[in-house]
C-alpha cells in the first residue's frame, strides 16, 4: 500500500477506535473521573490534611500528578486490552487480517486509540480536580510527554494481553493482579524516601515509578528519579513492547490458527 | 489462460495434529465460477482460511493472479473479497460505517468508500437499513451485509463460504441473481455450500474435498455425467393400486397419486412414457428426485471412504 493508503488505513482504525469509547462515556470515561474525584477528596484533602507536605509540597497537591497517571495507564490498557479482545472475541479482527494493512498500521491504530481514550481521560480528571486545588504546571512540555509516552507503552501492554487473552477472564487477571499492585507501589500516594533502603531499592524495578515521578516533576517540579533516566526506561519499554507485538502479529498469535 | 488461483501441494497440520489438507493441488481459471464442496470437515473452510490469510499453511504454494501468497501477500489480498462462513462484523456498528470502515483498511478513502458503499446497498436490498447497528438485521439481511462488505475494494476474485446458510428461498434467489451478474461482469467467483442444488445451478467447474484431499476436479458438466440412473416422481391423474409387474424400470410408490420411476440413462425419456402409456398410466407432472449433484457427491464420497 502507498503511503496515502497507510494514512488512510490508520486513520479508519484511529476514528473508529475514539468513536468507540466515547459513544460507551459512561463506561470508559465518567467512571475514571468518579473514582478519582473520590480519591483526591479522602486522600489529598481529609488525609492530606493530616500529613502536611510531602518533598516540600503539599500532600493534596502531590498525590495528583499519581491520580492523573494512575487513570492514563489504566484506560489507556483498558481501551486497547477491550477493544482489541472484543475485535477478536466476535471475529471482526479478520476484516483488518485479509486486508493489506501492514502489521504495523493496525498496531498504530489501536495504540493510538489507548492513547487518545488516556488523554481524553487524563485531562477530564485533570480538570475535575483543578476545581478543588491549584496545581502548577512547572514543564508542559514534559507533562504532556509523559502522558504521551506513558500511554503508548500501556496501549501496547494492552494490546499483548489482547493477543493472548482467551477469554474474558484472561483480560481482566493483568489489571487486576499486576497493573493495580505495581500502580499502587509506584509511587502515588507517597514518595519512596519515605521507605526503608530495601523497599526504595526494589521500587526502582517497578517502571510505574518512573513514569509517576516524571510526571510529578512535569507538574509540581519534584522527583524521587532522574528525569532523563524516567525517559530512557519509558523508551525502552516502548521500543521492546512495540517489537515485540509486532512480531506476535507477523505471527499470527492468537490470530490465526 | 492466467489462474485466479492456483494450488500446489497445499498441506495443513493443526496444533492438535488435525490433518486437515494433506497435499492438495487446485486451480481456478479467470472468470469462473467454481464450487468447492465437501462434507464438514473435508477442508473447505481451511483451504479457504489459507488463500485469504487467516490461517497459516503447513506447506505448499497459493498464487492469487499469479501472485504468490508467501512473497506477495498485500498485493494479493487486494484482489480477494472474503464472504465468511460466520457473521465477523461489530454487531454494533451501523450496516453503512462497517462497509467504509473495510474501505479504508484497503486504503480506500472514505467519499469513495461511502458511494460504493451505497451503491452496494442499494443492489442488495440493504439501502434502508444502511443507519442501523449490524445487531438489528434479520440473518438474511447480515449475509448480504456480509457480500457488499467484500466487494467494497472492488476484489477480482470473491470467495463465498456457505453465503446462503439460513437464508429463505426469496433471498437466496436474489442472491443467485446478483452473483451470477458480478461473475458475467468478470468477478471470479468461488463457492462453498452444503446447497448442491445451488452448486449445481451457478457453477460451472467444482472440486470435491474429502479427507484434505481432492477427490473430484473437473467441470460440473462432465462430472454430471458421470451420472449413470436418473430418478422421476410423477404425480398421477388416477391412482394406481398395483405396479406393472413387466417394467424395466424400478418402480416405487410413497402414495397412490405418485409414482416413482429409476431409469438408466441408456433409456431415453420417450421409451419411460411409451412404457407409462401402454400401462395407460396418465402423468400430470413431474420432478427429478433428488438433486442429480447431490446423488453423485454421495457416490464419491462413499467411494473413497471404501477405497
Amino acid at each position: 500500500m502507498t503511503w496515502q493508503q497507510n494514512w488512510i488505513a490508520f486513520s479508519t482504525i484511529l476514528i473508529k477506535e475514539i468513536l468507540r469509547f466515547l459513544r460507551i462515556w459512561k463506561q470508559t470515561i465518567l467512571p475514571a473521573v468518579i473514582t478519582t474525584v473520590l480519591y483526591f477528596i479522602i486522600f489529598g484533602h481529609l488525609v492530606g490534611s493530616a500529613i502536611g507536605d510531602m518533598d516540600g509540597v503539599p500532600y493534596h497537591n502531590f498525590i495528583v500528578p499519581g491520580l492523573v497517571m494512575m487513570t492514563v495507564i489504566s484506560n489507556s490498557y483498558g481501551n486497547t486490552v477491550a477493544s482489541f479482545f472484543s475485535a477478536k472475541f466476535h471475529g471482526s479482527i479478520e476484516e483488518m487480517l485479509v486486508s493489506p494493512i501492514p502489521n504495523s498500521i493496525i498496531l498504530l491504530g489501536f495504540i493510538g486509540g489507548g492513547v487518545a481514550r488516556g488523554l481524553v481521560v487524563g485531562a477530564a480528571v485533570i480538570s475535575v480536580v483543578l476545581l478543588f486545588t491549584e496545581v502548577p504546571i512547572m514543564h508542559p512540555w514534559i507533562t504532556f510527554s509523559i502522558v504521551v509516552l506513558t500511554s503508548i507503552l500501556f496501549a501496547l501492554a494492552g494490546i499483548i494481553n489482547g493477543i493472548y487473552a482467551r477469554s474474558f477472564d484472561d483480560i481482566s487477571i493483568i489489571p487486576t493482579f499486576v497493573l493495580t499492585p505495581l500502580t499502587y507501589l509506584g509511587g502515588v500516594f507517597y514518595s519512596i524516601s519515605m521507605l526503608s533502603e530495601f523497599w526504595q531499592n526494589l521500587s526502582l524495578f517497578n517502571p510505574i515509578l518512573y513514569m509517576v515521578n516524571a510526571f510529578r516533576y512535569g507538574l509540581l517540579g519534584v522527583s524521587d528519579i532522574d528525569l532523563a533516566f524516567s525517559y530512557f526506561i519509558i523508551l525502552s519499554f516502548i521500543g521492546i513492547l512495540f517489537m515485540f507485538t509486532l512480531y506476535l502479529l507477523k505471527r499470527g498469535k492468537g490470530l490465526r490458527n | 489462460m492466467q489462474y485466479a488461483i492456483k494450488i500446489s501441494q497445499l498441506h495443513k497440520t493443526y496444533d492438535n495434529d488435525f490433518i486437515a489438507l494433506d497435499g492438495i493441488d487446485l486451480s481456478v481459471e479467470e472468470g469462473d465460477f467454481f464450487a468447492l464442496l465437501g462434507a464438514n470437515g473435508a477442508g473447505k473452510s481451511t483451504t479457504i482460511g489459507i488463500i485469504s490469510s487467516l490461517i497459516n499453511k503447513t506447506s505448499g504454494s497459493v498464487e492469487i493472479f499469479g501472485l504468490d501468497l508467501n512473497k506477495q501477500r498485500n498485493q494479493a489480498k487486494t484482489m480477494i473479497g472474503l464472504v465468511p462462513q460466520e457473521f465477523n462484523f461489530n454487531i454494533f456498528e451501523p450496516v453503512q460505517e462497517i462497509l467504509i470502515n473495510q474501505g479504508g483498511y484497503y486504503g480506500i478513502a472514505r467519499p469513495v468508500a461511502k458511494r460504493r458503499s451505497a451503491a452496494l446497498l442499494k443492489q442488495l436490498g440493504l439501502w434502508e437499513k444502511r443507519a442501523e447497528i449490524a445487531r438489528n438485521l434479520s440473518g438474511g439481511m447480515k449475509r448480504r451485509l456480509l457480500i457488499a462488505r467484500a466487494l467494497i475494494h472492488q476484489p477480482k476474485l470473491l470467495i463465498l463460504d456457505e453465503p446462503t446458510a439460513g437464508v429463505d428461498i426469496e433471498i437466496r434467489r436474489t442472491m443467485w441473481k446478483f452473483l451470477s451478474k458480478i461473475n458475467a461482469e468478470g468477478t471470479t467467483i468461488i463457492l462453498t455450500t452444503h446447497y448442491l442444488e445451488e452448486a449445481e445451478k451457478l457453477c460451472r467447474n467444482i472440486a470435491i474435498l474429502e479427507q484434505g484431499k481432492i477427490i473430484n476436479h473437473s467441470s460440473m458438466k462432465s462430472l454430471l455425467q458421470q451420472l449413470s440412473t436418473e430418478t422421476l416422481v410423477l404425480d398421477l391423474k388416477q391412482a394406481i393400486s398395483t405396479l406393472p409387474k413387466d417394467s424395466p424400470y424400478q418402480l416405487s410408490q410413497s402414495d397412490p397419486y405418485s409414482l416413482e420411476i429409476q431409469y438408466d440413462k441408456s433409456h431415453s425419456l420417450n421409451d419411460v412414457f411409451n412404457f407409462l402409456t401402454k400401462h395407460q398410466i396418465e402423468v400430470l407432472s413431474l420432478r427429478n428426485k433428488t438433486n442429480r449433484l447431490e446423488e453423485l457427491f454421495l457416490n464419491l464420497i462413499t467411494k473413497n471412504k471404501q477405497s
